[in-house]
Formats: C-alpha cells, sequence, structure tokens
C-alpha cells in the first residue's frame, strides 16, 4: 500500500482536529505518515500529542530552525522527507502557514499543488469550491507528488485513537532557508473563543451592530461559536480584521452561521455561503442574505440575541 | 533601492465567473487591479519615500511586473498611475490557462534580470486565492520571504524587518536585501490616482515581453480541472417577523436541528 504524507498541525502543544482531518482524507488514498516537526527534543512530545485518527505511522523530525526561520525552513525539511519516502500525496492544512509550506515544497520537488480542497477522493482528485462557493471543481495534480491544502472543518474527522510507529528523520535545511529570521512570535490572543475557521459554529456581525459586539458575543460564548465580522464592521474599527469574513477575509465553512446586522454583500456571501445552515438576523426584510438564509429573523439584532440567547440557555438547561 | 511590485488583473470581484474548459473565462468580464496588489504598490511607494522618494532619475524605483493578456496594461497603468515609475508586463499565448507554479517562475525570472532589492506581493488574489505566489517567488529566487507583513521597515544598510500577522499569531522578523515580502490588506490606506498622476501614468514605459523574451520556456499547469459545476443556489427557508418572540423562534429553529 502507498505511503501518504500529512504535515501534523499544531496548535501550541495540542494536535489540531485538522490533524485528524488531514489522516481521514489521507487514509483513502494510502497509509498514512504524519509529519511532525518538533523543536529539539521536543519531538517525542509532539509526537505523542498525534494521537487521533488513522495514523500508521509518525516521522519526527527536529530542529530549532522551524522556530527561527519560520515556513521555509519547515518547508525545506518537509521536502527532504517528501524526497526520501516518494508518497502518494503529500496533505497540509490550508492555513496562512500551511498554504505557503505548501508553496514552497512544490518548487522544491517539482510538483503540481491544489489549495483549499474540501474533500479529497482516493485518486487524489481534490473538490473544491471557487467563485464564493458558487462552482465545484475537481481537480488532480499531473506532475510530482499531489500537494494538496485540505480547508480546516470540511472532512468529517475519524477521531479513534492512533498509535502509530514513530521514526525519526534527520532535517536537512538549506542555508537559502535561513535568510530570514524569527526575532519573537506570540501566539494568537485567544479570548477563550475557536479559531474562526475551525469553528464548528460562527455567530457574525455586520453594520446593524452599530459597532456594539455585546449581543454578538454573548450569543457565541453561549454556543461555543467562534465571532466573526462584515467588512463594514471592521473597516470601521469595530471588530479586528483578523475576524473579518468575506472575500478578502477569511473563508468559514462551519455547521452553523448566524449573521447579524449583515445585508450580505456579494463578497461577504463569498466567506460564508458553503456554510452547512445559515441563520439571518436583520432589521431590514429585503437584506440579501435572506436569500440564502435557511432561517431568518425580521428584526432588530439587540432584541432577538438576548432573548435567543436567553431561551437557547433555557433549552441547553 | 530598486523595487518590484508584483501585480495581477483580475476578473472584478462583482462579477459573476464562469469556467470554460477548465479555466476560468477571463475575457468576457470586467477586469480590474487585485485590490490587494493596491496595498503592495502603495507600500513600495511608502517605503521609496521614506528614503527620499521615487523621482525620476533619482536612487529609487518602483517597477511594477505583471503576467497576463495584452489587456492587464489596463491594472499595470493603475498602479503606474499611483506612482510607480516603469512596468514590465509578460504576454504570451503560451502562458493561457497557466497555474501558479508557472506564473512563479516566469516572476522569478524578469525578478532576478532587473536586480531588484525587494520584491513586494499581495498576500493573494482575488480570483484563484491560492496565497502561494510569494512563496514560490522566494524558494525560485533563494531570496529570504517575508510574508504576511502588516507592518514594513527597511533601514539604511538593507536590513528589512517585518510584523508577520496570520492566524498562528505574531511574529516579528527581518532579512537582508534581496527579499520577497508580501503584506496584508489594511497595511496602509492605498491612495487614489490623482489626475496628475493619471496623465503622467499615459506616458510611462510599460515593457511589453513575450517567453522568449524573457528567456523561459512555456510550463504547462501542473493541475488540471476534470470538471467544474455551478452549485445550486440556496433556497431562503423560513422567515419570521420579530413581533416579541423572534428570538425564541430562533433558539427553537437551532433546537429542532440539533445545532445546539
Amino acid at each position: 500500500m502507498s505511503t501518504v504524507l500529512i504535515l501534523a498541525d499544531f496548535s501550541g502543544d495540542h494536535a489540531t482536529k485538522t490533524t485528524a482531518e488531514l489522516a481521514t482524507a489521507a487514509a483513502r488514498i494510502g497509509s498514512v505518515s504524519a509529519v511532525v516537526l518538533a523543536p529539539a527534543g521536543k519531538g517525542a512530545a509532539l509526537a505523542a500529542a498525534v494521537n487521533q485518527g488513522p495514523i500508521s505511522n509518525i516521522i519526527v523530525v527536529e530542529s530549532n530552525d522551524f522556530a527561527s526561520h519560520g515556513v521555509a525552513a519547515v518547508a525545506d525539511a518537509l521536502a527532504g522527507v517528501v524526497k526520501d519516502k516518494a508518497p502518494a500525496a503529500l496533505l497540509i492544512a490550508s492555513h496562512a502557514f500551511g498554504k505557503e509550506v505548501a508553496a514552497r515544497v512544490a518548487v522544491l520537488t517539482e510538483s503540481g499543488i491544489i489549495t483549499d480542497a474540501v474533500d479529497v477522493a482516493a485518486d487524489a482528485t481534490a473538490t473544491q469550491l471557487v467563485f464564493g462557493g458558487s462552482t465545484t471543481v475537481h481537480s488532480q495534480v499531473s506532475q510530482g507528488t499531489p500537494i494538496i491544502t485540505v480547508r480546516p472543518n470540511s472532512i468529517d474527522a475519524d477521531l479513534s485513537a492512533a498509535s502509530p510507529a514513530i521514526e525519526n528523520a534527520s532535517a536537512a535545511i538549506s542555508d537559502v532557508a535561513k535568510k530570514a529570521t524569527i526575532a519573537s512570535s506570540q501566539p494568537p490572543v485567544k479570548g477563550g473563543r475557536p479559531e474562526l475557521t475551525e469553528a464548528n459554529i460562527v455567530v457574525s456581525g455586520g453594520r446593524g451592530t452599530d459597532g456594539n459586539f455585546s449581543a454578538v458575543e454573548a450569543f457565541a460564548d453561549l454556543l461555543g461559536a467562534a465571532v466573526g465580522a462584515s467588512r463594514a464592521a471592521t473597516d470601521a474599527g469595530w471588530y479586528p480584521h483578523s475576524h473579518q469574513v468575506g472575500q478578502t477575509g477569511k473563508t468559514v465553512s462551519p455547521q452553523l452561521y448566524v449573521a447579524c446586522g449583515i445585508s450580505g454583500a456579494i463578497q461577504h456571501r463569498a466567506g460564508m455561503q458553503t456554510s452547512k445552515t445559515i441563520v439571518v438576523v436583520n432589521k431590514d426584510p429585503e437584506a440579501p442574505l435572506f436569500d440564502i438564509a435557511d432561517f431568518g429573523v425580521i428584526g432588530d439584532l439587540f432584541n432577538v440575541l438576548p432573548q435567543a440567547t436567553a431561551a437557547v440557555a433555557a433549552k441547553k438547561g | 533601492m530598486k523595487i518590484a511590485v508584483c501585480v495581477k488583473q483580475v476578473p472584478d470581484s462583482w462579477a459573476e465567473k464562469k469556467m470554460v474548459g477548465g479555466v476560468l473565462d477571463r475575457e468576457n468580464v470586467d477586469a480590474v487591479l487585485n485590490d490587494l496588489d493596491e496595498y503592495a504598490v502603495e507600500e513600495a511607494l511608502r517605503i521609496a519615500e521614506a528614503h527620499g522618494g521615487n523621482e525620476e532619475g533619482g536612487p529609487h524605483t518602483v517597477t511594477v511586473i505583471s503576467m497576463g493578456p495584452e489587456r492587464a496594461t489596463e491594472a499595470v497603468r493603475k498602479a503606474l498611475s499611483m506612482g510607480a515609475n516603469d512596468a514590465i508586463l509578460v504576454s504570451d499565448a503560451a502562458l493561457a490557462g497557466s497555474d501558479a507554479l508557472a506564473t512563479s517562475a516566469v516572476l522569478a525570472k524578469v525578478i532576478s534580470d532587473g536586480g531588484y532589492d525587494i520584491v513586494i506581493c499581495g498576500t493573494e488574489s482575488t480570483d484563484a486565492r491560492m496565497s502561494v505566489v510569494p512563496a514560490m517567488l522566494s524558494a525560485r529566487l533563494g531570496w529570504a520571504q517575508l510574508t504576511f507583513a502588516s507592518k514594513v521597515v527597511v533601514d539604511s544598510s538593507g536590513k528589512v524587518s517585518i510584523t508577520r500577522v496570520t492566524e498562528a499569531g505574531v511574529d516579528e522578523m527581518s532579512a537582508a536585501f534581496p527579499v520577497v515580502v508580501s503584506v496584508v490588506e489594511k497595511i496602509n490606506e492605498p491612495r487614489y490616482p490623482s489626475f496628475k498622476g493619471i496623465m503622467a501614468a499615459k506616458k510611462k514605459t510599460i515593457e511589453q515581453k513575450d517567453l522568449a523574451a524573457v528567456g523561459v520556456a512555456a510550463q504547462s499547469a501542473w493541475s488540471q480541472v476534470k470538471d467544474a459545476t455551478p452549485r445550486p443556489p440556496r433556497a431562503a427557508g423560513l422567515k419570521v417577523n420579530d413581533e416579541g418572540s423572534g428570538g425564541e423562534a430562533l433558539a427553537t429553529f437551532l433546537a429542532e436541528k440539533k445545532l445546539i
């Protein structure tokens, strides 16, 4: 059976759910080897954290260059593993870091690349939703190792316990990859809320909040949701740009998307219309977002959301 | 200091996009300068201005580099009207439908032949949205990669420091010339071309090159679209008027859908 590589995805010392999602997709193609890139001395601990999903093997590469040189060093090490193992495919999480790593590995290994896949088939055909989710595309890599980045939250992860064999590999990191140096790194500021692109539920606010996100945040926190914002809200300085959902912001595809006071310009729709269920709260009955809502409430979000928060809290007991 | 800015002409993000024969139909759609590239042009001009400006004949220049059909001169002209000095546009029928790898190979050759110190890109184009070309350029050129910058500072010794902002956090990074930089949206407020700038841009040189002039061979795309299907539009569901119990109706809907 052929080997398929995934790049294990971490948040701090924890393997993310995305790692299991990548493994689930990769297992359709072949036997899954997860590559764990770790600081010197931490390989065993990080490998032990990769404990969910159909993973038969873990390849640990230790180097302090990953932290001090970032994407370029990671790509060099990963390209080394690809050249060594000649896998049937390489799957990487489709976030900024993952896509840049994939881009460099594609150049280094002379391989084709597909980004933002929402599904991957046994023959490594990738499914993408393009043009703001209005078109489904199936693509295949025709050169080298298919390098596919997979959007978090797109694949139902097999979360069964993994007990993979562990092997160590050495890092081959070129001088070129060390040209940029990271002086300091800070993890993202987390207010206890999930990451926008990985969240199962997203509650977003727009112009209708008039700058007051308290009702949106209260509802989000009760649901365990991430908070998003429309471009109008981020441009107004009401919410950080990192939370912007839409064409020039994040693309999200949660189980539930609740849009509050967002009219639904095409740019916003492009970032959320592949959500499984869409709920819209807006004073304006003509708001275009109602056209794609599974459930809409025409009303003031400052009345509707607190009541919904109380009612959901009651139902949850 | 020689600064290059990579820009792309893209279909207007308001326009309806279609696939024809496995590639995006770029012919029958309004085309504009990629929104996110305007931040790159602006940042290039600001870096030049911080070191005395990019007046003709001066030591600092900002060159716009693009690959695309000949009509991409419109997008290039917009970047020139913002204040860039000159431009190179690579157009060749053999490049139609090329992928990011081929694009980066062509751009890298133009950049390495131009002797630039800094290349600045937007983080992605609003059509393909791959976010991979800056990293590919860095890998191909063997230059330092300073991407997703929300702040760029270039000192007189040729050291470039950036603040990198992604969902993974915030990094302070630096490297010496030559470097590939990509800038995030909102790093700056791109200037509107002035009337004077628009008039001046008409006289600026856009050097048009085909692949032979660039000196690279045509490379076919390394990934292929097998099929593209428009998704059925989402149908509108239930819509209720809030007459005092809209929030409760919403909670009931979520409970029925087992979303809470």
